[in-house]
């Protein structure tokens, strides 16, 4: 209950939601890197995924440097960078993206080649050529496979993020980071609790766009599947 | 450039050597970063596994369970490992726990999926034949549910494990976290990249070298699926080395990721 | 027409899919290509609209080398329909049907009015239209893959093996649809398939290719169970060929008499001096629907003044239709009858007569030769 309390004190102070170190500008900060980072691993892997999913060519290399940039240690990648490039928004997004990276090119790659043969000898057999059934066929079917690769790329990114404010950069892993230096539990968890608020609104907004997006006729398959 | 590179290559190759391991100061150097980075990440695994398969069988016993359990597991994957952490940090203190526990418990989002997926893999009608063979529910269990499950739930334990060992790293931040207090304290504190490098390979190292021994294991427990996957050719095998993402269960499986920070 | 000159698919591996051959396909009829698995029907079949290239010979359309036209603007202009219809899951049926015509830059509105009207032509309920292929039946959607090759009204239609995924009740209406839907638009049609029968029944000309790829034989149906040229042909076709023949032969030509059936309000000493004659009697209702046998000693002791209609009768099995079916609908219903005689019918199931398996003995051998 002291807990609860802490955090609903930490939550009630006004001063938190105004300013530069405020919920809402921390929150924008972190929805900002995690958004850039995922439009940024979105706009590499998608097509490199479509691509080697279409032709089947270079399948092997996709999954070894996927499996490659899944051993990456994040903290490894984002100090290197930083060494690199120097405090700043940079080493940040390059992190974020090497993690964001390998789920969506995966999924993306295998959604492409899970496509069932016989559709794709129909749209052969109808005089598609090749970018037709990419574009007709290949994309829209693999679609829901797509979208779980992104929404899994996005939680993860926002839960990431949080190490953005090692480096000096902003977003709500600072109250972590402040909350752990000047010892007041109720900070960190503050900071937990608005990053895993986000996470499920990154999950539902996910929802909303499979909704929106996916044939109803390939959601009620994927859901018979089951 | 190519020189440059030789040159900082041989420094970074140097600087491992000459710090590998310190005969007087057991403590000190890359060797005990290493074994440390290898127990915390193998007995997060392990608590994890251990964790998962029990729940695992409840769920499939007592459906209702998975659903709530899911989500439950699935809003604890998005808490920063860093924030769980600071949070353990006033109970546990510097000991192997604050790492293990939260590590653990990722490991247990990414199985229990599969371990439920795996247990509800097996065919009805190989199901209802172990019934009618006389095999009772806990027989069947063993003897043909579980069978029929490993290859799921050992697919689950390579992702599980990659992102665990890549984990570990986080916990430099607390002052644990093997080779990532390599990255942390040798590296990026003093502005020095060898010890870096050395970390981020070290750590790639080990994630493939445990990838591989669960290959291995899975070889050796399910001689059926090997003869399989031999008549399905080279395609197959690829397809299954890396699975996507929430494959599995299209609809209700939000993650089974890795390495997250 | 389609020409294939002497067309063959070798493998680099050294597998022979189709050895060399010669076969023309005649416009505006049905081909099928049949044959076990593993002899190169498909493969042949694919060449046509050049998802195969031959590795020698050449395909023809109407005299045109394939080989010189753009194989995606070529496959627009011939339908294509495969084993599990190979529905798109994403798009609604009407738009299924749409796509080909909305490929070649026809307007959504104009595409899905042909579509409409296709559903209609395939014996599909428009309403459906708007329904994903996933809530179909297999037959259903077989009927919405037909209607899609049809779409761009495609000269050539190719059939893999369309039929073979669907139980046989409803392959068997799938068939007939079929047989309606040619004598309608006469197209070229060429189907694989593996089974004879459905060859023999769609087929205004079938080839039966051998393993290895080889062209046995090609000829009609009636000729290829009269006389299959070789040993193979003569299995692959079985060995109840002579009786499945009979299906090439109408039933209107055998005698049915009528002096054996009677009303049910006829007493039974009306019937009796007929019954000394002809062992089997069939009853009838006052519209001519058949109502059953009775049997000349059923009648021994039976007093008069009882009406046939109180009698007990024995049910008279399946009959036929006169005018539309052939000796083997008459044949069978002969043979599955308890009194060892068939009932003729018309077309709305009235009575025309009965035939005796005597007298359709020797129908059979009138056309045995």
């Amino acid at each position: 209950m002291e807990i609860l309390d802490g955090l609903i004190t930490w939550f009630g102070d006004p001063a938190r939601w105004s300013g530069d170190s405020g919920i809402p500008a921390r929150l924008g900060e972190h929805v900002y890197y995690s958004l850039l980072a995922l439009v940024l691993s979105a706009l590499i892997a998608v097509p490199i995924g479509l691509l080697t999913g279409h032709t089947g060519v270079g399948g092997f290399l996709t999954a070894s440097l996927a499996n490659f940039a899944r051993a990456l240690p994040t903290i490894g990648v984002l100090f290197l960078v930083v060494m690199a490039a120097g405090i700043g928004l940079v080493p940040v997004i390059a992190a974020l993206v090497a993690l964001a990276v390998p789920p969506i090119l995966v999924n993306t790659h295998e959604g492409v080649r899970s496509v069932d043969p016989g559709l794709r000898d129909a749209a052969d057999g109808m005089g598609m050529r090749g970018r037709e059934v990419l574009l007709r066929l290949e994309l829209p079917v693999a679609l829901p496979l797509i979208l779980i690769g992104l929404r899994t790329a996005a939680v993860q990114v926002v839960a990431t993020a949080t190490i953005a404010a090692y480096v000096g950069v902003g977003g709500l892993g600072r109250y972590i980071f402040d909350g752990q230096a000047q010892q007041n539990l109720s900070m960190i968890l503050g900071g937990s609790v608005l990053v895993v608020a986000l996470a499920v609104v990154t999950t539902l907004l996910f929802a909303g766009a499979r909704r929106l997006l996916v044939a109803p006729g390939l959601r009620a398959q994927s859901a018979t599947a089951r | 450039m190519s020189a440059g590179v030789w040159d900082w290559s041989q420094g970074v190759w140097d600087w491992a050597a000459a710090n590998w391991y310190f005969p007087q100061e057991p403590g000190r150097g890359i060797r005990p970063r290493l074994v440390e980075h290898i127990r915390l990440a193998y007995a997060s695994i392990a608590i994890g596994l251990a964790l998962a398969i029990p729940l695992g069988l409840a769920c499939v016993r007592w459906k209702v369970l998975y659903p709530p359990l899911l989500t439950g597991v699935n809003v604890l994957y998005a808490v920063p490992s860093i924030a769980l952490f600071f949070l353990l940090l006033p109970y546990t203190g510097f000991s192997d726990w604050t790492a293990i526990l939260p590590l653990a418990l990722y490991t247990l989002v990414i199985l229990l999926p599969n371990v439920v997926d795996g247990l509800n893999q097996v065919p009805d009608h190989v199901r209802q034949a172990a019934v009618a063979m006389g095999f009772g529910p806990l027989r069947r269990l063993v003897r043909v549910e579980t069978p029929v499950a490993v290859p799921v739930i050992i697919a689950g334990l390579r992702v599980a494990s990659v992102a665990t060992i890549s984990m570990v790293s986080v916990a430099s931040l607390v002052g644990l976290g093997g080779l990532g207090r390599l990255i942390l304290s040798d590296g990026f504190r003093r502005q020095f990249d060898a010890p870096i490098v050395v970390g981020v390979v070290l750590v790639v190292l080990l994630a493939f070298a445990t990838d591989a021994l669960l290959v291995l294991a899975q070889r050796l427990l399910t001689p059926w699926a090997r003869r399989d996957r031999r008549r399905g050719g080279p395609r197959r095998r690829r397809r299954a080395a890396v699975s996507p993402v929430g494959a599995p269960a299209l609809e209700s499986t939000a993650v089974a990721p890795p390495g997250k920070g | 027409m389609i020409t294939f000159e002497g067309a063959a698919k070798h493998y680099p591996d050294g597998t022979v899919a189709v050895a060399d051959l010669d076969l023309t396909v005649e416009t505006g009829r049905t081909t099928v290509f049949v044959g076990p698995s593993g002899s190169g029907k498909t493969t042949s079949l694919r060449m046509i609209n050049r998802m195969v290239e031959p590795t020698r010979g050449t395909v023809r359309i109407d005299g045109v080398d394939i080989r010189d036209r753009d194989p995606a603007l070529l496959r627009r202009g011939i339908g294509y329909v495969i084993q599990q219809a190979g529905l798109f899951p994403h798009r609604t049926v009407l738009d299924n049907i749409a796509t080909v015509p909305l490929l070649v830059g026809t307007s959504r509105r104009a595409a899905r009015a042909r579509a409409a009207e296709l559903m209609e032509l395939v014996g599909l309920d428009p309403a459906m239209g708007r329904r994903w292929p996933h809530q179909l039946s297999g037959g259903q959607q077989q009927r919405v893959g037909v209607a899609r090759a049809l779409a761009a009204d495609p000269p050539v239609l190719l059939m893999d093996e369309p039929f073979s995924a669907v139980d046989p009740v409803v392959r068997a209406g799938l068939q007939d649809e079929l047989l309606r839907l040619q004598q309608e638009l006469h197209k070229t049609v060429v189907f694989v398939t593996h089974d004879i029968d459905e060859a023999v029944r769609l087929g205004d000309r079938i080839a039966v290719f051998r393993p290895g790829g080889e062209l046995a034989q090609y000829d009609t149906p009636e000729r290829l169970l009269t006389t299959p040229v070789d040993g193979f042909v003569e299995s692959f076709v079985g060995h109840d060929r002579g009786v499945r023949r009979l299906s090439f032969f109408p039933a209107r030509t055998l005698p049915l008499r009528d002096d054996v059936v009677f009303e049910d309000d006829l007493k039974v000493e009306d019937v009796r001096h007929i019954a000394a004659e002809h062992p089997w009697l069939l009853v009838v209702d006052t519209d001519r629907t058949p109502l059953g046998w009775i049997s000349e000693r059923s009648l021994v002791g039976v007093p008069s003044g009882i009406r046939l209609s109180e009698l007990d009768t024995v049910p008279y099995g399946h009959t036929f239709t006169a005018e539309t079916d052939s000796l083997r609908a008459a044949l069978d219903a002969a043979v599955l009858s308890p009194a060892g005689r068939a009932v003729g019918v018309d077309g709305d199931g009235r009575v025309l007569g009965v035939v005796s398996q005597d007298e359709l003995g020797a129908a059979l051998w009138s056309v045995a030769e």
